[in-house]
């Protein structure tokens, strides 16, 4: 019961990573209709930023410039780094997806590939092929509930996730941008001609995605303070079925999926030796969409898809 | 205005040179290289023969550009250029003679050419024989992939998985039957038995391939678009993961010590296999059937195509191709670890697609050549390499999203025409 417990605290952080990158192609998917490939990269980018702008603040407190708290440092690294890794989003869809509106699908797939290539390729260059390790902006204290093992990061990544997936979904609730991005997923045709600016809304999708991957990634590095440039490609296929499985263009789904995945994932690592988890994880996705096709809150494939 | 004039002129000398013309002047380039190539690379300054027309050694040493032009323009350029010019009068005649010939035959002469300028263009030096075979291997790859994304219409992530499949079953047949190693104990059969059996073992390969593809293809009966995207990546990652952790064929150190059996021609006559084969299939009754479900499957249903059947067809001969594939590759490198056929592979696979052109086999042979060959001739720039070959595939898909040659469909007869104006005669 204890090892069952223990996993589960282990599963939500795990699955609380896949969840926030899962929401950024869901909520991409529920517009575009189509998959940001790049999404995954555009984690990796965002913990590298995120690793760049702590390095900048803890130097800018340590000269004693500007002395701040370690906690109000891991604030602003999360705060500032979305920010900066929402341009990137947004360049990612100028570049790679805007010009390719009305082509297939499957070309707009290909360029975010490539695209999410050119974004390895170039971390690589830029940042040299050692690995980086992620400064500890918070000491870890472990608490120790009735034999489980919890750490504060645990908490406070799940915390975090938690908050910021509620945060987007009152944002798309109950503001007016919101509102816009809920109605182009409605209908892609008609709502442009009431006067929603389409490529505003598009770029602030793209920009509100690749915030949340960002904050993904400085909670991944958190947990796990090693960062390479090809963390992305598993993260971001892994998160990649979450969405799918949750459904396509559902923020909910994907969000459960997300920690479903984290779950499955642990629990059969805890029971089936390590190296058989991929195996088994995803033999159970398949097995779920032979009998649930559309995922868990999607719907049923129909006139609305533009293959 | 002069000078596209002068251009125009300069070109229109050669629109009349058949197919045939092109082989003879290629072949007397690949043969003049071959006698002389060494002492002509020396003259002009390079230290030995450039193995990929010079590419390779523009990107190394920049200050040898003017050179290795010169040898290019030397060796290629000029051979081929008078050769084909002077001989468009013999060489129609011979393109009629053997336009008048059953198609087979004609085809088989072709072959045969192509053949040997590969085979002479190949034998400077085993680099270029190992980038040859690696290309053919890829043009039978993205083949096998144009039929489930060109043709069907579905985004298809499986197909490294299949190669798998190909890869290992085929060298666990011909690690257990013709070497002696430490995991399969004693060889079965004599050695010699080897090039008999090869493409039995590549067979099977292609069998098992096809046997997994079941896995992917019964769920496409129900779903469509990204839904059976994820399936096949799920099955993609669910073989990786499976050979990782079967002790059998020794997980992920993979497998080493493949007999030499796919020598150039083997490969060879496996790609010509491949695309004759496809190209049947696609332009048969089934691969419009193909055409018509990615369009509108319920108006195909309608139209008494039977879905469900033409889906599984594709995917299983689709699947068997990329066994074969995979079977090759395994034997040409002697060695297969499951990491090969990961989401790199798949990438480079899609993009090869997606570069020449979808619902095309032209498009298929035009992108896999053009992939591989680029890749290996930017090795020299390292890492900048996968900066550049992204780059110009967005271009690609930006300015022609369907690749660059894409629905066109090989036809030997149009090929193999000779091209003689309306008042010649031959």
């Amino acid at each position: 019961m204890v090892i069952f417990l223990q996993n589960l605290v282990n599963a939500l952080q795990w699955g609380s990573f896949y969840a926030l990158i899962a929401l950024g192609y869901s909520m991409v998917y529920s517009i575009l209709m189509l998959f940001n490939f790049a999404h995954g990269d555009i984690f990796m980018v965002g913990a590298y930023i995120g690793f760049g702008v702590s390095i900048g603040l803890l130097a800018l407190s340590s000269s004693g410039a500007l002395a701040m708290p370690n906690w109000l440092i891991l604030v602003l690294t999360i705060l500032f780094s979305m920010f900066l890794t929402s341009f990137v989003g947004m360049i990612v869809e100028r570049v790679g997806y805007r010009p390719l509106r009305n082509a297939p699908r499957a070309s707009a797939a290909i360029t975010g590939l490539m695209i999410g290539i050119i974004l390895e390729t170039g971390n690589l260059i830029l940042m040299g092929a050692r690995r980086v390790s992620f400064p500890s902006l918070i000491q870890t204290t472990t608490y120790t509930v009735g034999g489980v093992f919890v750490t504060n990061k645990k908490i406070m990544i799940v915390l975090v996730s938690l908050l910021l997936t509620l945060a987007l979904h009152q944002f798309i609730r109950r503001t007016k941008w919101g509102m816009a991005m809920r109605a182009m997923a409605f209908d892609f045709a008609v709502v442009p001609l009431m006067g929603v600016p389409v490529n505003t809304v598009i770029a602030l999708t793209f920009a509100i995605g690749s915030a949340l991957a960002a904050a993904a990634g400085i909670l991944f590095g958190i947990a796990y303070p090693v960062l390479d440039p090809y963390m992305g490609i598993l993260f971001g296929w892994k998160a990649f079925v979450a969405a799918i499985l949750g459904g396509r263009g559902s923020i909910l789904g994907a969000t459960l999926a997300g920690f479903l995945l984290g779950f499955t994932e642990i629990f059969v690592a805890m029971i089936f030796p390590s190296t058989l988890r991929d195996l088994i994880a995803y033999s159970i996705i398949l097995l779920i969409l032979t009998f649930r096709p559309h995922g868990f809150f999607g719907e049923p494939y129909s006139a609305r898809l533009r293959l | 205005m002069a000078s596209t004039t002068t251009f125009r002129t300069f070109r229109a000398g050669w629109s009349r040179v058949p197919l045939i013309g092109w082989f003879f002047g290629a072949l007397l380039a690949v043969t003049l290289e071959r006698l002389v190539g060494n002492p002509l690379a020396l003259a002009v300054g390079l230290p030995k023969i450039p193995a990929l027309f010079g590419l390779d050694i523009m990107l190394k040493k920049p200050l040898l550009i003017p050179n290795a032009v010169l040898y290019v323009l030397l060796i290629y350029g000029l051979p081929m250029g008078i050769a084909t010019r002077a001989s468009i009068a013999p060489a129609n005649r011979l393109a009629t003679g053997l336009f008048r010939l059953p198609i087979v035959v004609t085809t088989v002469v072709y072959i045969g050419f192509l053949y040997a300028i590969l085979h002479v263009w190949a034998e400077v030096n085993d680099y270029r024989a190992l980038v040859l075979k690696l290309t053919l291997i890829a043009i039978m790859f993205t083949l096998s992939l144009n039929v489930i994304n060109g043709y069907m219409g579905e985004f298809s992530c499986s197909h490294p998985g299949f190669m798998a499949l190909g890869a290992y079953c085929a060298s666990v047949f011909s690690l257990g039957l013709f070497v002696d190693n430490r995991f399969f104990g004693t060889a079965l059969l004599p050695p010699a038995l080897g090039p008999f059996l090869f493409p039995v073992a590549l067979v099977l390969g292609g069998i098992l391939a096809a046997a997994g593809a079941l896995i992917v293809a019964v769920p496409s009966f129900r779903t469509r678009g990204d839904y059976l995207a994820i399936i096949s990546l799920a099955f993609l990652f669910i073989v990786k993961s499976l050979i990782e952790n079967l002790e059998y064929v020794r997980g992920p150190r993979g497998l080493s010590g493949q007999p030499d059996l796919a020598s150039l021609p083997t490969v060879f006559l496996w790609t010509v296999a491949c695309i004759w084969s496809i190209n049947n299939f696609v332009r048969s009754t089934i691969g419009k059937a193909l055409n018509a479900v990615r369009d509108n499957e319920m108006a195909a249903s309608a139209m008494t195509v039977n879905t469900r059947r033409t889906k599984m067809v594709a995917f299983l001969f689709s699947a068997f191709w990329a066994g074969i594939a995979g079977g090759l590759f395994a034997h040409v490198l002697r060695y297969v670890n499951p990491g090969t056929f990961g989401i790199q592979t798949l990438a480079e696979v899609l993009a090869m697609v997606y570069f020449g052109g979808l619902n095309s086999v032209y498009g298929s042979i035009v992108g896999a050549v053009s992939i591989s060959l680029l890749g290996e001739a930017l090795r020299p720039l390292e890492i900048f390499k996968w900066i550049i070959i992204p780059l110009l595939l967005i271009l690609v898909m930006i300015y022609r999203p369907t690749g660059l040659i894409a629905f066109k469909d090989v036809d030997v007869t149009a090929l193999f025409r000779p091209k003689t104006g309306p008042g010649d005669e031959v």
